[in-house]
């Protein structure tokens, strides 16, 4: 008793994959945060530190909210329409914005 | 230049994408989008490098760890901002049926890597002769 194929599945898994892919990409951008975290609080406690802790947790938090809505999408189970650039710009932009709050605590 | 000037427009307004060409088939724009996710994750790595450089190194001098620092994360920056572009890029060439874009990016981050690793080398064995 085998379940007949869902219609239109792709044998590929595509979507599946891309799903998980982005599943990885949370958990990069999860990592790298938990290390801004720690840089940015790794002198005391003191203002500074705790505005760009502040401002890493929100740019962790935009990511994971396009990353999970984009996951959402891709497990809906029909054919998923592509990936829009406004979502593509707002990840780049917080990882981009996640290196400036480095560069910052370096100095 | 020009070109890099009209993808980043192409960036906000993704109505200017989809009325190219036609639409390809899905698994190559999903296929296009985990390579995109792949060159983040490679920024992403980047970013913590630089940050573990920072934090992880307090012996070395401040001129050694803020340098290398900020190699790794100009190095993060610059793989966030190509990832998108080339995203981009390789979309319409899909949607137009053209070649896909060539890059000398991947070769370029290369030799900064290893020209970054070879660096910490140096500077960790110096750390300890000196």
């Amino acid at each position: 008793m085998t379940r007949p194929p869902a219609q239109d599945r792709d044998p590929g898994l595509q979507p599946e994959r891309t799903r998980l892919a982005w599943r990885r990409t949370t958990l990069s951008s999860t990592v790298a945060a938990v290390l801004a975290a720690k840089a940015s609080l790794h002198n005391g406690v003191q203002a500074e530190g705790i505005i760009i802790c502040a401002l890493c947790c929100a740019l962790w938090l935009a990511f994971l909210t396009v990353a999970h809505r984009r996951i959402r999408t891709l497990a809906a189970g029909n054919i998923p329409p592509p990936l829009a650039p406004r979502h593509a710009t707002t990840a780049v932009l917080c990882t981009a914005a996640l290196a400036v709050c480095a560069a910052v605590l370096v100095y | 230049m020009i070109d890099f000037a009209r993808n980043v427009r192409l960036w906000f307004e993704p109505q200017h994408i989809s009325e190219e060409g036609a639409t390809p088939d899905y698994r190559f724009s999903l296929a296009n989008e985990r390579t995109f996710l792949a060159w983040l994750r490679t920024a992403l790595a980047l970013i913590g490098g630089g940050f573990a450089v920072d934090q992880f190194l307090p012996h070395l001098r401040w001129a050694w760890r803020a340098g290398l620092a900020l190699a790794l994360l100009a190095a993060g920056v610059l793989c966030a901002l190509r990832a998108v572009n080339h995203w981009v890029r390789c979309e319409r060439a899909m949607r137009r049926g053209e070649d896909l874009p060539v890059s000398r990016f991947p070769a370029l981050l290369s030799i900064a890597v290893a020209v970054v690793a070879l660096a910490m080398v140096v500077v960790v064995l110096a750390g300890w002769a000196g």
